[in-house]
Formats: structure tokens, C-alpha cells, sequence
């Protein structure tokens, strides 16, 4: 039987994986809140904003001392994220502007494989070792092992999250894009400028993507694989809810913590590795009881 | 209403508000609209009707900049171009409801209307985002403004109800009370009173005279009710096959053979 003590720590590794997830579906989050779409983009963005941020140090640190390096190489990925939104907005979503949810999705589908290829063109498909200068080894704290780059990571999801919250609550940006993922046409009559409005979401997405990317890149190193840890954010959106911010770090909690207590418990029952399905199927139980999540907004429609 | 806004919307008492001029759309080879032209006035009621498919829609879609149209111009308030987009339409005041209703229906009836006051923000983001400064008083005018137009449509009930789970006529409403936030010089409204009963109607025929009157805009409507039409309009336009085929007062519209013969399909 595990003592209390290993369940608290179990408990408080999952809880970090779980922010890491966090910071993954909240580009999701971001970009459905806006337009109604569901990005299947974000794992390429993630791949392509950490991938933008290796190269960029290594051109900043040959340059300089490493700490401007550092915030060099982030702010000139940035400026590239932004560059990559605008692109977005101009050759994918401004011609497909008024077309129905669908295709939209597919046409991120199409943008994964271009961003992948492209990126596999600029960069091959070796492993790029990422260095946030934070040192791996964990703190101990009464026995407790926290790893420093989850913790950081962690402090990283929360801080994103609540000023995003804010944003979207009390800016008049914030509000437009509420509008606009509701209603198109509706939005674009009350003056909203509905381009300028999906670079600024699909920049900011890209801003959740590089620091999912910076994260996932110095725990794993930076690899195509990194596009898969997206998946992970699906079960997360379904249980906080596909329209709600907060909800992205409830999600990522619950099921960082009882997929880790899952592995621990039901684990050597079932022979173990339960970990690699058991959101999926956290996931799929909340879609019978609350299709809309924990937090989303209920949506109504009058037959 | 202030002194103020007042005098603004009443300045251009006389000549045209908005002026198409020889002004034709078409999709592929279907032709929607051929060589428009008309104008609307300041502060008057001016109605656009004709069978269906006469591209009535497609002429407030220009106006308002959904369409760019490939022939003409659009003059508004004395600026001539030959495309006026979404933004510069409702930057320059022009408002509009839809015929099968836009609104943001997860939100409710407050932050519906409140929407159309995006456009009259003037504090930075960060004052926004941190609730201070120029934001906070802003928000206590946006309030106010929106309440007199809650009171005024009479929808103060259901200030928190989302719109998506009202009916069908108090829906219209609010959709007119946005566009109403928006302080319009030109409101356009398609088809006002489509699905409405009786007393809807009558309720919605009130709200549009008295928008005239207190809020000074001018308005042009699609309806198909010509009843009302005739009660409401000051001019009328007719289209028939994306053509004008009559303009005038409504008596002289009534009277007119191509308009009878477009509407009772009599053979010319």
C-alpha cells in the first residue's frame, strides 16, 4: 500500500504535467474562443516556435553574452510568430472568410503539413537541444523532489492564463473577439476589423505556442514528436471546456494529477502504461455527462 | 440624448446622406444588382422593396461594405469611392440589422448592445485591462447609454437574459438596439418585421418612427409587408431583377404600372 507521503508527491508531479498541458490547449482555447475553429495547427505551431527559438539563440549567442542571447532569441521568435499569424490571416483565413466551421479546420489541417514540411526543409529531423539556463536538477523539500522547469513552467501556464482572463474580460479587443467568434458578419457590422483581429489572436496563440515550446523543448529536447504532445490537449479542452480560459488549468490539473494517481493505482491491475490513454478515457466519460465541460458555455440553439 | 449629438445628427438637414450612383454587382453571371442608382436623405424613411431575389439585400450589402460592387459610386456623407468597407461603413455611422437575425448569441441582451458601443472606446488597453483612468469612466457612459436604449426598445426584463434563449421578436429587438448603440447616421434594416405577428409588427412599425424622431437617423428598410411599407416609407424604391423600376412617394410608387406588373406578374 503507498504511503500518504508518495500519494502527495505522485499527486504534485502530475499536477505540474498537468500546467504543461495547460499552456498547449490554451492556444487552442484562444484561437476557438475567436473563430469558432478548431485549430488543428497548434502541436506544428508549438514545433515551429521552438524550433524559430534554437535557431535564434544560436545566431544571438554567437553574437554576445548568453543572457541578452536569451532574450534576444525570445523576443525575435516572437516578432516571428507574429509574422507567421499574419500569413495566416492574409493567405488562409481572409479567403475562407465567411465559410462554415469545417472548413476552416480543414484548412489547418493543411497548414500542420506545410509548417511541418517546411520546418523538416529548414531544419532536417535531428534532436535540438533547448536550454532555458534553468539547472535540471529538482528541489528537495521535505522529502518532496519539484522539478525547477515544471515549476517554472507552471508559474509560466498561471501567469498566461490570468492575464489573458483579463484581457478577453475587460479590453475592448477582448470583447471583439468575442463577438467575432460568435457571429462574422455580425461582428464585421459593428465595425469590427475582422483581419486585423486574427492576427492578434493567431499571434497570441503563437505566443502560448512558443512557451509550450520552450517548456516541452528543454524537458525533451526539440523534436517532431513535440506536435504530438498537442494531442494531450485535446482531453484537457474537453474537460475545462472549449471557450474557457481558466478552464484550460483546471483541465490540465485534473487530469495531470489522476492520470499520475491512475498510473499508481489501477496501473498494476491492468498491467500498467495507463497512463498513455487514461485522460482519453477521462476525456470521453465528461463528453456523456457535460458535452460543454466544466466551464464552457452551454450552447443554445432554438429549433 | 445630449444637446451635442442632437445638433450633429440634425446638421445635414438637406441634400443626400448616402448616394449610389449607376451602381452594379453581380456574382459569376448572375447579375444582382444593374446600373442603381438613388440616394437617401438625412432623417428619412426610406424603403427598398420588390420580389424576391430583386437584390434589395445585395444593395444594403453594399452600402454597409459586405459587397464591393464592380461598377459605380457610393457617396456618403460627401465622400465618393467605389467601395466602402465594413469598417468605414460603421465607422462613419452606418448601423444594420440582418434578415435572419446576427447576434452574438452567447451573450447576453447587455453585452449584445453594449458590443455596438465598440467603436466609441477611447481608453488604451491598459487602462482597460487594469480597470483605470479614462476606462473606468468610459464604462459608467457606455452603461448609461445603453440603459436609455434598453428603456427605450422596453427590454430592461431581460438586460441578463442570453439572447440565444429569447423569442424570435424580442431577438429583432435587440438586434435593433445594438445597431442603435452605434449612435447611427443611416440604419439599415432588412426585413424589420419578417415573422412577426400583428402586434409585433405595429410594436416594431412605433420603435422605427420613434427612432427617427428621437435618434434622427435616417433609415432605409426592406419589407415585404407593403402595408406598412406604404404607412411608414417617406420614399420608396422598387427593384425588380437587380434594376430600379420606380422610385417616388409612396402614392406615386402605388400607382405605377411597371411596379403593378412586377407585382401581379401582368404581361407587359
Amino acid at each position: 500500500m503507498p504511503t500518504p507521503f508518495f500519494v502527495l508527491e505522485v499527486a504534485l508531479s502530475g499536477l505540474l504535467a498537468g500546467l504543461l498541458y495547460s499552456l498547449v490547449a490554451l492556444g487552442f482555447v484562444l484561437i476557438y474562443k475567436a473563430s469558432g475553429v478548431f485549430n488543428f495547427a497548434q502541436g506544428a505551431l508549438v514545433l515551429l516556435a521552438a524550433l524559430v527559438f534554437v535557431r535564434a539563440t544560436e545566431i544571438f549567442d554567437a553574437m554576445g553574452p548568453a543572457t541578452v542571447g536569451f532574450w534576444a532569441a525570445l523576443l525575435a521568435t516572437m516578432a516571428v510568430m507574429v509574422l507567421v499569424a499574419a500569413a495566416i490571416e492574409r493567405f488562409l483565413l481572409r479567403p475562407l472568410v465567411n465559410q462554415p466551421p469545417i472548413t476552416l479546420f480543414m484548412a489547418t489541417i493543411g497548414l500542420t503539413f506545410l509548417i511541418e514540411g517546411i520546418s523538416q526543409m529548414i531544419w532536417g529531423s535531428r534532436v535540438y537541444t533547448l536550454d532555458l539556463g534553468i539547472p535540471d536538477e529538482p528541489w528537495i523539500i521535505h522529502g518532496l523532489y519539484i522539478g525547477k522547469i515544471d515549476l517554472f513552467a507552471a508559474a509560466v501556464a498561471i501567469a498566461m492564463v490570468i492575464a489573458l482572463a483579463v484581457f478577453f474580460q475587460f479590453t475592448r479587443i477582448g470583447r471583439a473577439l468575442r463577438a467575432v467568434s460568435d457571429d462574422h458578419q455580425a461582428a464585421l457590422s459593428i465595425g469590427i476589423p475582422l483581419n486585423f483581429i486574427w492576427v492578434v489572436v493567431w499571434s497570441l496563440a503563437g505566443m502560448a505556442a512558443l512557451f509550450a515550446g520552450l517548456v516541452w523543448g528543454a524537458k525533451l529536447g526539440v523534436q517532431f514528436s513535440i506536435s504530438v504532445v498537442a494531442l494531450k490537449a485535446l482531453p484537457v479542452l474537453i474537460l475545462g471546456g472549449f471557450t474557457s480560459i481558466p478552464g484550460v488549468i483546471v483541465g490540465g490539473i485534473l487530469i495531470g494529477v489522476s492520470e499520475k494517481l491512475a498510473e499508481v493505482f489501477v496501473g498494476p491491475v491492468v498491467g500498467g502504461a495507463i497512463e498513455s490513454w487514461f485522460a482519453y478515457v477521462l476525456a470521453l466519460a465528461v463528453l456523456l455527462v457535460r458535452p460543454q465541460g466544466l466551464f464552457g458555455e452551454k450552447i443554445i440553439e432554438r429549433v | 440624448m445630449t444637446p451635442a449629438s442632437a445638433a450633429a445628427h440634425a446638421a445635414p438637414a438637406t441634400g443626400t446622406i448616402l448616394k449610389l450612383d449607376d451602381v452594379s454587382l453581380s456574382f459569376g453571371g448572375i447579375k444582382a444588382v444593374q446600373g442603381v442608382t438613388f440616394d437617401i436623405r438625412p432623417s428619412e424613411i426610406r424603403a427598398i422593396i420588390g420580389p424576391n431575389g430583386a437584390g434589395k439585400s445585395s444593395v444594403l450589402n453594399i452600402i454597409n461594405g459586405f459587397y464591393r460592387p464592380q461598377r459605380g459610386t457610393i457617396t456618403f456623407k460627401g465622400r465618393a469611392r467605389s467601395y466602402m468597407s465594413p469598417y468605414e461603413a460603421a465607422r462613419g455611422g452606418v448601423a444594420r440589422t440582418f434578415q435572419n437575425i446576427a447576434l452574438f448569441k452567447g451573450m447576453t441582451t447587455l453585452d449584445n448592445i453594449l458590443s455596438g458601443r465598440l467603436l466609441k472606446v477611447r481608453s488604451s488597453v491598459f487602462e482597460q485591462a487594469l480597470q483605470v483612468g479614462r476606462a473606468v469612466r468610459e464604462e459608467l457612459d457606455q452603461r448609461q447609454h445603453v440603459e436609455r436604449i434598453l428603456d427605450f426598445l422596453e427590454i430592461e426584463h431581460i438586460r441578463k437574459t442570453p439572447v440565444g434563449q429569447l423569442p424570435y421578436g424580442l431577438q429583432k429587438r435587440v438586434e435593433l438596439g445594438r445597431a442603435l448603440a452605434m449612435e447611427p447616421d443611416l440604419l439599415l434594416l432588412d426585413e424589420p418585421m419578417a415573422g412577426m405577428n400583428l402586434e409585433e409588427k405595429e410594436d416594431m412599425c412605433r420603435f422605427i418612427l420613434d427612432v427617427r424622431e428621437e435618434f434622427g437617423a435616417a433609415i432605409a428598410l426592406i419589407e415585404h409587408d407593403i402595408g406598412v411599407v406604404m404607412d411608414l416609407s417617406d420614399r420608396i424604391a422598387v427593384l425588380e431583377y437587380g434594376r430600379l423600376i420606380a422610385d417616388g412617394a409612396p402614392e406615386q410608387v402605388r400607382n405605377d404600372p411597371a411596379v403593378i406588373a412586377a407585382y401581379l406578374g401582368a404581361k407587359r
